[in-house]
């Protein structure tokens, strides 16, 4: 059969995937990385609206459609944890929030949903990765984080 | 050995077509990093908008190129291995149906009638005959398989006890893998868009028509990568002057491949909606194993060269390293095979990321996946095959290469500009550069609000890879066409280089047949869509009416 380095070789392999198995899993579980969740579908996620639950609490509905998403401007205070749930009126559009690794697809038919923190303040620009026709690259919305005013 | 006139032409044809039309689509190449890198703010130029360029790119260079190349590789390895010749007739057929499917569709796109890339992701809608034509490639594609397979039977009947040849189990490996991973595809396209198309049925449901195309879109890319790994395995130990380290490293690779290959779809979903994380989980699994059969390519192929090297006097731990014809003119495969696998380094380890569950959520649809698959696709897979099909055609022709010193460096250079692109578009990538984007209009506008200036670096940098890709691409055309168009010097006739094992293992009689693993294959597919389809049929909502890419209104 197999020659003895080959063996090795498979071993070493087979040990390297175990490694990234479990590197998968911590994150995934002590961090908290997870990806897209799956909701069967609802007519009132498509809707587009921010709702709060409480001060730290935000309910983000978003509906992407040839070529802006709505809302465009989400105001939210620093520390607040956001639900987004994003869905499409249209075509396949993307939703990405690079700084926050924020990154689904926005799909009709389909609400994808994820829970992210927003611990500072700043602009954080909301970018559609999946083209959608002719107008994609014009499709930005933005998510600001800030006090509010006194 | 000699060749019958008729498969002869078939082979060359096979050839010639997918090389002029790479012309198109390395153009296209070019202008896309052009766009990207915010050089021109218009949505087209030259008469061809930005994403119908995009579409002929990825049609032609992923699609038309890959699928000729396979089939008319697919004839050779078949009747140079086995001594049989394929039918005449099923031959003719299906290059026919592959030439007509291809015309449809490149119509289609040209018209400007179909710019849905070649995902195809509806509800955008292309032209019925971009659909129609894509399915008419496929199919002409399946045609040789079945006939392979009753030489392969009647080989196999008249050598009993004797191994099947690797190259000749890596060709039917693979087409079973492509026949399997396209009946998704064909459902999609025959049952689902078609009729959407032609206004026939007014919606289709989204997510079933995604995950259908990721059923087939990520064997796709074995299918791709196959044909360069059977010339890995039975050629490049031969041509860097040594022997393959274990035939049986190579059998167990192939057949992990067979296994694996198709149920890994899932992971291209990872942020998609409609299916559950249990099944993205699975996903993630199952794609990690796909990793094993890489691994052993990577030790039995380093183990070739290092033997290959050896033998031509190499000393010491990596003096081997030093001794390989790295641009001996005569041996001018080993270079395209080298350069490949150099990329194809970096290209598997960035896979593994896109792979991994979480990771994933970071580099998704960003620009980082065009930078991986292109030092897979357009590593590898892409210089091994331009690199046959120039062999194919000297041999066959009974041509000498034209500008022999300059096809020796092609490979280098384009393996400097890969490096240089995707080191580019990964960068950008990681600081949430979208792919399949034309950047230049907007986000890499400085008169536009939505600038972008953190990426300018990022896409300039790709910007200078591409420019130095289609720079080697331009020479390999003039080596190619130079070689096509020459006098007649030698004898024509099919001539592979045939690579000896350094452990001939025996003859197992598991790794010498198909029937278990193809269960298995079915098994294991079951396990991984069941889940997946299930999720998809009980989350949807209601289906989508067709859109054209320049109108927000719904209508055909």
């Amino acid at each position: 059969m197999l020659d003895k380095f080959e063996i090795r070789v498979l071993r070493i392999t087979g040990l390297l995937i175990i490694i990234f198995f479990f590197s998968i899993l911590y994150v995934t579980g002590k961090r908290k990385v997870d990806v897209t969740e799956c909701i069967p579908y609802d007519k009132a996620y498509a809707e587009p609206r921010v709702t709060k639950i409480d001060d730290k609490t935000y309910q983000v509905f978003a509906v992407a459609g040839m070529w802006t998403f709505e809302p465009s401007v989400i105001n939210i205070p620093p520390g607040a944890e956001v639900d987004f749930f994003v869905t499409s009126k249209d075509v396949v559009h993307g939703f990405n929030i690079a700084e926050r690794n924020v990154n689904m697809m926005a799909v009709y038919g389909g609400i994808s949903k994820t829970t992210v923190k927003f611990p500072e303040t700043g602009v954080y620009k909301i970018t559609c990765h999946e083209y959608c026709g002719t107008g994609h690259q014009n499709m930005q919305a933005e998510v600001i984080v800030d006090y509010p005013k006194p | 050995m000699n060749v019958s006139r008729s498969l002869r032409n078939v082979i060359i044809i096979e050839l010639f077509v997918p090389i002029t039309l790479l012309i198109l689509g390395i153009y296209h190449g070019l202008m896309q990093v052009v766009y990207r890198a915010g050089v021109i703010h218009q949505s087209s130029a030259v008469k061809l908008d930005y994403y119908q360029g995009l579409t002929l790119h990825g049609v032609i260079n992923a699609i038309v190129l890959t699928t000729f190349f396979a089939v008319s590789f697919g004839h050779a390895t078949i009747f140079f291995y086995l001594k049989k010749e394929p039918n005449k007739k099923a031959s003719w057929i299906s290059l026919g149906l592959m030439v007509v499917g291809t015309l449809m569709a490149a119509w289609a796109i040209l018209a400007g009638k179909a710019s849905v890339l070649y995902t195809f992701y509806p509800p955008l809608k292309g032209h019925p005959l971009f659909y129609l034509g894509t399915a008419l490639l496929i199919v002409g594609s399946w045609i040789p398989l079945f006939d392979w397979l009753v030489l392969y039977r009647s080989w196999k009947k008249e050598n009993p006890g004797k191994k099947v040849p690797l190259a000749v189990l890596g060709t039917l490996v693979n087409f079973i893998v492509w026949f399997v991973c396209t009946l998704a595809v064909a459902y999609e396209v025959l049952v689902l868009l078609l009729p959407w198309a032609m206004g026939w049925t007014p919606t289709v449901n989204v997510t079933l028509a995604r995950t259908l195309f990721w059923f087939f879109g990520h064997a796709l890319v074995y299918f791709w990568l196959l044909p360069a790994y059977i010339m890995f395995y039975t050629m490049l130990p031969k041509v860097a002057g040594g022997k393959l380290y274990s035939d049986l490293a190579g059998r167990i690779a192939l057949f992990l491949f067979l296994l694996l290959s198709v149920p890994v779809g899932v992971h291209h979903q990872f942020s998609d909606p409609n299916i559950s994380s249990t099944t993205k989980w699975l996903s993630t699994v199952l794609t990690f194993a796909v990793a094993v059969p890489s691994f052993i390519t990577a030790f039995t192929l380093s183990a070739s060269l290092e033997y290959a090297g050896r033998q031509r006097g190499a000393k010491g731990l990596l003096g081997w390293f030093g001794k390989l014809p790295y641009l001996d003119s005569n041996r001018y495969l080993f270079g395209y095979m080298i350069a490949g696998l150099i990329l194809f380094i970096f290209g598997g380890f960035t896979g593994i990321v896109n792979s991994s569950y979480a990771l994933n959520n970071v580099v998704h649809n960003t620009s980082w996946l065009p930078g991986h698959f292109h030092m897979t696709v357009a590593g590898p897979v892409f210089l091994a095959m331009i690199a046959m099909s120039l062999h194919l055609i000297a041999t066959l022709r009974g041509r000498k290469i034209f500008l022999p010193k300059v096809n020796v460096i092609v490979p280098y250079l384009w393996m400097i500009g890969v490096l240089i692109f995707s080191f580019g578009l990964m960068w950008g990538g990681l600081m949430g550069e979208p792919r399949r984007t034309n950047l230049g209009m907007t986000y890499l506008n400085p008169q536009n609000e939505l600038y972008h200036p953190q990426w300018v670096p990022s896409t300039m940098l790709a910007l200078s890879g591409g420019f130095i890709m289609f720079l080697a691409g331009m020479l390999y055309f003039v080596v190619f066409f130079g070689t096509f168009f020459r006098k007649k010097t030698e004898t024509a006739g099919l001539d592979l280089p045939v690579s000896e094992a350094y452990h001939d293992e025996k003859m197992v009689p598991l790794f010498n047949g198909f029937k278990p693993w193809i269960i298995v294959m079915v098994v294991i597919i079951l396990i991984a869509y069941v889940p997946a389809l299930v999720d998809v049929l009980s989350n949807s909502g209601p289906g989508a009416p067709p859109h054209l890419p320049h109108n927000p209104m719904p209508g055909i």
